[in-house]
C-alpha cells in the first residue's frame, strides 16, 4: 500500500492558486483517487500569500494532512512560509529565474525541481497563472497520472472560455509533463490509482445540494465568508432547481423573508456566519414562537466580532444555543464531515417541518471550504421527505393552530386554505393564536395558558431526543483514552486514531453531532466508562466541554484547544493524547 | 356594513384606547376587502410590533404578527412563496420608519405586490408615548422633555424617491376616503404605501383629530395629477398650514414576482413538486 501524497500550490492572491487547486482535485478524483483539499488565504483580492493543498490516496481521507510532499511556488514566500510543513526529502517545483533562495532557507533536505515555468508558460499565454499549469503537467509526470485525464479536466475547466484557451492550457501542461520526464526522469512517486471516478465536492456545495434535494424553494442570504458560496451555488442553479434565490439588504431581512416564505408553505433556508447570525437571533426566536419551520446554516469563522474572516474556528456554540430570548424548541446539528453536511441538511428540513421549529446547522470555515471525495455517491434512492402535520381543507372543525398535543406538534394550515384562518404571533398566544400578552397579561387565564402553551412547545424537544440517532463510541470499546470531538474536528481525530493504533495505543472517540437537544444521558454513559478523556475543540474555552459538564456533571480536564485560526491537525491530537498518557510525543509543527 | 362585519370581523375585540385612529383603519381595511370581494382565506395581513400591529388579530384573514420592524420582509417572503395571496402589511410609524426603515427602502426598490398601511400617530404609543421618527420638531414627549430635536422623516417624499409605485396618505377621520385609498392600493400591482394619520388620543396631544382637520385637504379636490413625479414630490413637502391627503404618486413598473415567472411556471411556489430522482441525479453530475 502506498502513502497519501499531498501537493501544495503557493502564491499570491490573484495568481490562480485556487483555480489550479481545484483542477488538481478534479484530476485526482477522476483518476480514481480519494482527495481531501483545503486552502489558506487572506481577506485581500490581490497579493498576500495563499496556498491550496490537495492530498490524495487510494483510501478515504479525512484530513488535508499534517505534511505535504510537493510544493509548487511561484514566489519566495512559499519557501519562507511553507517549508515547515514540507515533508523531509519532499519536492519543490519552482522557477529559478523568478524564485531565488538559498537551499538552507528550506531548513531540510528536499528535491530541487527547478523548471523554467515562466518561459514555458509564455510560449502559450501571457497570463501568469499559466505557470501553474506547466507545474501541474510536471506533477502529472511525477505521479504518473494519465495525461488524457488532464486533458479532460482542462477542457472541463476552460471549455466555456473557448477552444483556443483550452488548447493553450493542454499544451502548457504537456510541455511541463515532457520537461519533467526529460530533465527529472527519475523523480517519481508511486501512488495506487483507482479504476472509477470519484464524486467530490466542497462543504458549501454539500449544504446547498442537500437543500435542493430536500425541496428548498426559497433561499436568501447576505454575503458573508464562509457561507457566500452557498448563495452562489443556489443563484447559479435557480432556474434548474426552480427556486427563488435572493440577496436582501441584511441578515435581518434574510431570515424574516425566509420565515414569511415558510409560513406560506415553502421550504426555506438561510446561511450566514457568526456576525450575520447575531443579527438573525431575534427572528430565530420568532420562528420558534410562531412554530414556523426554518433551516439556518451558521458557518463559523474566527471571532470574536469580525475576527478572522478567512480562518476557521468552532467558537459560536454559545451564540447558537443562546440565540433569541427565553426558551423555545430548536435543533442544533453539527455535521462532522462534508458527506454528513449533505444528509444533515435534508434531516434539518424534515425535523424543521415535523416539529415546526427552527433547525440550525453549525458548520465552519474549515469544512465549508474543504473539498473531498466520497466513498460512494449520495444515496438518492433513499432520500426521505417528511413534511409533518400539514392539514387538508375540510379535515378539521374548530381549528386551533396551536392545539395543545402530547408531542407539542399542532396542525399546520397554510394561508389560502379555507376554514383555518389564524394569526401566528410573536406575542404569547393561546391555542387559537389569540394574544394573551396584552389585555390579559397577568390575569388567571393568561397564567394558565402561558404555562400550558410554553410546555407544549418545549415538549417537542423530548420527542426530538427520542428520534435523534444516539451517540456511539468509534473504535474499540475498551481504550486507554477516549477523544471527544464535535463537528468538523472529527476528520483529524479519525486520522489521529489510526496513527495511535499503528503505534499500539488503544484510543477511541466520541464524536458529537447534536448540540441541542443534548443527548446528555447517552454521553454520560459513554464518558463514565472512559479511562482517560481528551477534549478536542477548535475554540478558546472548550464550549462543548462546558455543555457536557452542564448536562452530565463530567468536567473534562484534558483539553486540546486551538484558536489560531487553523483547523486542528491529526498529529496535534496524537501528541496531546500521548501527553495525557505520559508517552513521548512527535515533534510538533509550529 | 353589516355583512362586512360578518365576513371580516375577527374573533378578538380590539384593545385600542377609545377614540384611537386605528379603529378607522381596521374598518377601512374591512371595507376595502369587502368591496374587492376578497375571500378572507386568500388574504394575509402581516404586522410588526406596536399598537397598530395588533390589527391582524382583529380581522378574520390569515395573519402573521412578527417582530418589531420586520413585517415587510415577512410579507415579501410570503408573497413570493404564494403570489395568489393578497398581502397587506399593517404597521406603525416607529415600526416602519424607525427600526424597519432599511426594509421599507429596499422593499420599494423591489416593488413587491404588497400594500403597506402605516398607522402614523407620530409617537410610540404602546411604550407610553416616546417620540417617533415622524414626531414634529419641538414636540415634547416623555423621551424628549425639552422637545424633539431630530427632523421628522417625510415618508411620502421618501417613498416617491425610493421607487414606490403607489404613494398615498389617508386620515382616520375620513374612513370612507381611506378605504378607497386602501382598495386602490390593493388593486395596484406593486408596492403601495398608504400612510395614515391615525391620531393617538392618549399620548399625542399635539397632532389631534382637530389639528389635522384644520389642515388637511384632498389632492383630488385640486385636480392633482398623480402621474407627475415632480408635482408629487412638491406636494409631499407640504406639511404646515395645509397638509394634503390622497394619492400623491402612481406609476407602473414590473412587480417583484413578475421577475420570477420562469420559476413559477404559472403556479405559486407553494404548490410546486419536490425534485425527483432524475432531476437530482442530473445536477449531481456536476460533482465529478
Amino acid at each position: 500500500m502506498t502513502n497519501p501524497i499531498a501537493v501544495r500550490f503557493c502564491g499570491a492572491a490573484g495568481d490562480g492558486i485556487e483555480s489550479i487547486g481545484s483542477i488538481m482535485v478534479r484530476t485526482f478524483a477522476r483518476s480514481g483517487l480519494h482527495v481531501y483539499a483545503y486552502r489558506n488565504y487572506q481577506s485581500v483580492i490581490r497579493g498576500g500569500h495563499v496556498w491550496y493543498q490537495v492530498r490524495a490516496h487510494n483510501k478515504k481521507l479525512t484530513s488535508f494532512g499534517d505534511y505535504y510532499d510537493i510544493m509548487v511556488t511561484t514566489n519566495k514566500d512559499g519557501i519562507v512560509y511553507d517549508s515547515a510543513q514540507l515533508r523531509e526529502g519532499g519536492i519543490i517545483i519552482y522557477d529559478a529565474n523568478k524564485v531565488k533562495f538559498d537551499p538552507s532557507e528550506v531548513g531540510k533536505k528536499f528535491i530541487d525541481l527547478n523548471i523554467p515555468l515562466a518561459e514555458i508558460a509564455q510560449l502559450y499565454s501571457r497570463i501568469a497563472a499559466m505557470q501553474n499549469v506547466v507545474a501541474y503537467g510536471a506533477i502529472a509526470y511525477i505521479l504518473d497520472l494519465d495525461f488524457n485525464i488532464l486533458k479532460e479536466v482542462l477542457e472541463y475547466e476552460f471549455g466555456d472560455k473557448g477552444r483556443e484557451i483550452v488548447e493553450q492550457n493542454i499544451a502548457a501542461a504537456r510541455k511541463g509533463y515532457e520537461y519533467a520526464s526529460e530533465v527529472y526522469k527519475n523523480v517519481r512517486i508511486k501512488i495506487e490509482k483507482g479504476s472509477r471516478r470519484r464524486m467530490f465536492l466542497n462543504g458549501t456545495s454539500a449544504i446547498a445540494f442537500g437543500g435542493y434535494v430536500a425541496g428548498c424553494k426559497f433561499y436568501a442570504a447576505y454575503p458573508m465568508t464562509p457561507s457566500s458560496p452557498i448563495l452562489h451555488w443556489f443563484a447559479e442553479h435557480t432556474k434548474k432547481a426552480g427556486m427563488i434565490v435572493l440577496q436582501p439588504e441584511d441578515e435581518i431581512a434574510v431570515i424574516n423573508m425566509a420565515i414569511g416564505a415558510s409560513f406560506a408553505g415553502v421550504r426555506s433556508m438561510v446561511a450566514t456566519s457568526g456576525g450575520g447570525f447575531a443579527l438573525m437571533s431575534e427572528a430565530v426566536g420568532l420562528a420558534g414562537m410562531t412554530e414556523t419551520p426554518l433551516v439556518i446554516v451558521e458557518g463559523q469563522r474566527g471571532g470574536p466580532s469580525t475576527g478572522l474572516p478567512t480562518n476557521t474556528e468552532q467558537g459560536d456554540v454559545r451564540q447558537v444555543l443562546g440565540a433569541g430570548q427565553s426558551d423555545y424548541p430548536k435543533v442544533v446539528i453539527a455535521p462532522r464531515d462534508i458527506e454528513e453536511l449533505f444528509y444533515s441538511t435534508i434531516e434539518a428540513f424534515n425535523l424543521a417541518e415535523k416539529y415546526q421549529i427552527p433547525v440550525i446547522i453549525v458548520s465552519d470555515l474549515y469544512m465549508n471550504e474543504s473539498a473531498t471525495t466520497l466513498e460512494n455517491e449520495f444515496d438518492i434512492e433513499n432520500i426521505k421527505i417528511d413534511r409533518g402535520w400539514i392539514v387538508k381543507e375540510g379535515e378539521i372543525k374548530d381549528y386551533k393552530r396551536f392545539l395543545i398535543t402530547e408531542n407539542g406538534v399542532s396542525p399546520r394550515a397554510l394561508p389560502g386554505m379555507k376554514g383555518y384562518n389564524f394569526v401566528a404571533a410573536s406575542d404569547e398566544h393561546d391555542e387559537k393564536g389569540h394574544l394573551v400578552s396584552d389585555v390579559l397579561a397577568g390575569l388567571p387565564y393568561m397564567l394558565k395558558i402561558r404555562k400550558a402553551i410554553m410546555e407544549k412547545r418545549m415538549r417537542k424537544e423530548q420527542y426530538i431526543l427520542k428520534e435523534l440517532e444516539p451517540p456511539t463510541l468509534y473504535g474499540p470499546q475498551n481504550a486507554d483514552i477516549t477523544i471527544v470531538s464535535w463537528g468538523s474536528t472529527r476528520g483529524a481525530v479519525r486520522e489521529a486514531l489510526q496513527i495511535l493504533e499503528n503505534e499500539g495505543i488503544i484510543a477511541n472517540s466520541l464524536e458529537i453531532k447534536y448540540l441541542h437537544p443534548f443527548q446528555g444521558k447517552e454521553i454520560k454513559e459513554i464518558l463514565e466508562k472512559a479511562k482517560e478523556i481528551l477534549l478536542v475543540e477548535n475554540n478558546y474555552s472548550g464550549q462543548v466541554g462546558g455543555l457536557i459538564a452542564q448536562h452530565t456533571g463530567i468536567f473534562i480536564k484534558n483539553k486540546l484547544l486551538k484558536y489560531d485560526g487553523m483547523p486542528i491537525m491529526p498529529l496535534e491530537i496524537v501528541n496531546k493524547a500521548k501527553e495525557v498518557l505520559n508517552l513521548k510525543s512527535y515533534e510538533v509543527i509550529k | 356594513m353589516e355583512s362586512v362585519l360578518k365576513i371580516y370581523k375577527g374573533e378578538v375585540q380590539p384593545d385600542w384606547c377609545p377614540g384611537c385612529g386605528d379603529f378607522a383603519v381596521l374598518n377601512a381595511i374591512q371595507r376595502a376587502l369587502y368591496e374587492l370581494n376578497l375571500d378572507p382565506k386568500d388574504v394575509l395581513i402581516v404586522s410588526g410590533i406596536g399598537c397598530s400591529s395588533n390589527l391582524p388579530g382583529f380581522i378574520s384573514t390569515y395573519g402573521f404578527h412578527g417582530i418589531h420592524g420586520r413585517a415587510i420582509p415577512v410579507a415579501t417572503g410570503a408573497k413570493l412563496a404564494n403570489p395568489e395571496l393578497t398581502v397587506i402589511v399593517t404597521v406603525g410609524d416607529g415600526d416602519c420608519y424607525g427600526i424597519g426603515m432599511g426594509h421599507f427602502i429596499h422593499a420599494m426598490r423591489r416593488n413587491p405586490d404588497i400594500t403597506v398601511i402605516v398607522m402614523n400617530n407620530q409617537v410610540y404609543g404602546l411604550t407610553t408615548g416616546q417620540a417617533s421618527p415622524t414626531s414634529m420638531k419641538k414636540h415634547v414627549t416623555k423621551s424628549t422633555p425639552f422637545g424633539v430635536i431630530d427632523d421628522p422623516i417625510n415618508p411620502i417624499a421618501l417613498a416617491i424617491a425610493g421607487g414606490a409605485t403607489y404613494v398615498s396618505r389617508g386620515f382616520s377621520g375620513d374612513p370612507i376616503h381611506l378605504a378607497q385609498l386602501i382598495k386602490n392600493g390593493i388593486l395596484h400591482k406593486g408596492f403601495a404605501l398608504v400612510d395614515v394619520f391615525s391620531p393617538c388620543v392618549t399620548f399625542n396631544k399635539l397632532n389631534t383629530y382637530e389639528w389635522f382637520r384644520k389642515r388637511i385637504y384632498k389632492l383630488e379636490s385640486i385636480g392633482h395629477d398623480p402621474t407627475n413625479f415632480e408635482l408629487a414630490i412638491k406636494r409631499a413637502y407640504e406639511f404646515g398650514d395645509k397638509i394634503p391627503i390622497g394619492l400623491f404618486y402612481k406609476t407602473e413598473k414590473p412587480s417583484y414576482e413578475e421577475y420570477f415567472e420562469d420559476i413559477y411556471k404559472g403556479k405559486p411556489l407553494v404548490y410546486h413538486d419536490f425534485p425527483n430522482k432524475e432531476q437530482i441525479k442530473e445536477i449531481m453530475k456536476e460533482f465529478y
